[in-house]
């Protein structure tokens, strides 16, 4: 247990002073830029952004900077930000539908209407390091087609409904939980589950999903759907009684498709996981889905076996600022404890001596 | 109110650069907060909290009695003042054609550009992959 401790208020000023000046680094440099830290550790701020829980590109840029670049520091700093503003109600739920596109690809079907968008991707590049880079070489434009994509993207798993072989999710249930206003408690619906997985750690959450992969709560998945775009955000403001949009957001959405569930009465059909995150974040939404699929396994009637399945395992640890809070307070002062500790072991040790010597002398 | 929220601040203070002087009182001073946003599940389903955003807000009144609100995305208190007394001029009957020819009109243009360059540097990624058969060994 951590105990309060008084004094080294000097010390600790001058800690900070130190971490200031380590921060800066060469002073002969300049300074970076929230600007440059926002247009070009654009993927950098799409994680603090997610798991801060805020979408605010400038706060999440002060913050890799202040944190100098630990994201974990980072997405701590936005959530002890957050506390400070009021809240001003709910947002209309966003509509992926008409998603702005700019990446769009199903690895289920070839041939999709619309097409397969590959938009600005890691994928196929042959991860060589780029020495132009190093040399601040400027990049060609990017190349432009003749026209523009179709703007009602029709989604893949939608395909499949029509034809009856996919699970069709139940648009009811009333106001959704929310894990900022109330504390997380077991069993949780899937709608705050979702919400805990899209601010989860995206190490944590990889992990898991691969885990499920390699046979720990299998699930068979194909990426049925991954989109990445713009929405745009509706509000309804009370003062005015409609929505009204007051902006738009880059989001990265996956739609898994898993394997069959049928039961006497309903033909098998495909499953499904579903991951929506803040910003270009594909790792982490396929990585939601799989675990928001496994999750899913007592909804299912299947057997909990692995740890992807057991979601107060998956809930209680997916948050890394609350797993950070935890691991790093045992660097703070523990001396009572400790001193507790140290008396113990010190009487256990001289009880088995003296109960020794007992039984030396009485032989 | 669309354009005015989604548009770039730099546009909206250039565009609207005549028509930011027009005298009116603050209804509600500029504030910042959070809205939740939401998804839904397998994107059609129940809805769920994703996550939040910062949201400025603020209402002005002209001298005449129009009421105007606006709520912007993001922490610019200057946006959403001159997004909320554009709103309360557009209300008004000449006031609101010069401000949908002067500011409204152009911010649209913009916005529409923009879309037309993301979407034809998209769509020039467009693929398509040749299944290659495999063989029966």
């Amino acid at each position: 247990m951590y105990v309060a401790v008084k004094g080294g208020e000097q010390a600790i000023d001058a800690a900070h002073r130190l971490l200031d000046e380590e921060r800066r680094g060469d002073r002969s440099l300049p300074q970076v830029t929230l600007d440059q830290i926002a247009e070009q550790l654009t993927l950098a701020v799409d994680r603090v952004m997610n798991e801060g829980s805020l979408y605010d590109r400038e706060l999440a840029s002060l913050a890799i900077k202040q944190a100098r670049g630990d994201m974990i520091e980072a997405i701590f700093l936005i959530r002890a930000t957050r506390t400070t503003l009021a809240r001003f109600g709910y947002a209309e739920p966003l509509d992926t539908q008409s998603m702005r596109v700019k990446r769009r690809i199903s690895a289920a079907f070839k041939d999709i209407p619309g097409g397969q968008i590959l938009g600005p991707t890691f994928d196929y590049t042959h991860r060589l390091l780029d020495f132009s880079l190093a040399a601040d070489a400027e990049p060609a434009e990017a190349a432009r087609a003749p026209s523009e994509l179709r703007s009602d993207m029709p989604r893949v798993l939608e395909l499949l409904g029509s034809e009856g072989l996919m699970e069709q999710p139940s648009a009811e249930a009333g106001e959704p939980e929310d894990l900022t206003q109330d504390p997380l408690n077991f069993p949780a619906g899937r709608d705050l589950r979702l919400q805990n997985l899209a601010r989860g750690d995206e190490g944590f959450l990889l992990a898991l999903a691969y885990s499920t992969q390699r046979g720990y709560g299998r699930t068979h998945p194909f990426a049925g759907e991954i989109r990445l775009g713009t929405v745009e955000v509706s509000f309804t403001p009370e003062e005015l009684g409609f929505p009204i949009v007051i902006g738009e957001i880059t989001i990265t959405e996956c739609e898994m498709i898993n394997q069959f569930k049928g039961s006497t009465t309903v033909k098998p059909q495909f499953t499904r996981g579903y991951g929506l995150g803040f910003g270009q974040c594909e790792r982490k939404v396929m990585s939601m889905a799989l675990v928001d699929r496994s999750l899913r396994a007592g909804e299912l009637g299947e057997e909990r076996v692995a740890p992807a399945q057991d979601e107060e395992f998956v809930l209680s640890h997916s948050d890394n600022v609350q797993a950070t809070g935890f691991v790093e307070h045992l660097k703070l002062p523990h001396y009572v404890d400790f001193q507790s500790e140290l008396v113990l072991l010190r009487r256990m040790r001289a009880e088995i001596d003296i109960a020794k010597d007992r039984l030396e002398a009485a032989e | 109110m669309r354009v005015l929220s989604l548009s770039d601040w730099r546009d909206l203070e250039s565009y609207a650069k005549e028509v930011a002087g027009t005298p009116h009182d603050l209804l509600r001073a500029p504030e910042t907060g959070l809205v939740m946003l939401r998804g839904r599940m397998g994107a059609t389903g129940a809805a769920f909290n994703l996550g939040e955003a910062t949201v400025t807000r603020c209402a002005v009144r002209l001298v005449d009695g129009t009421e105007g609100h606006a709520y912007v995305m993001g922490r610019n208190a200057a946006h959403a003042r001159l997004a909320a007394l554009c709103d309360a001029l557009l209300q008004g009957k000449d006031s609101g054609t010069a401000v949908s020819e002067m500011v409204i009109a152009p911010l649209e243009a913009k916005l529409q550009a923009a879309h037309v360059e993301t979407s034809t540097k998209a769509a020039a990624t467009k693929v398509d992959f040749f299944t290659m058969v495999r063989g029966d060994d």
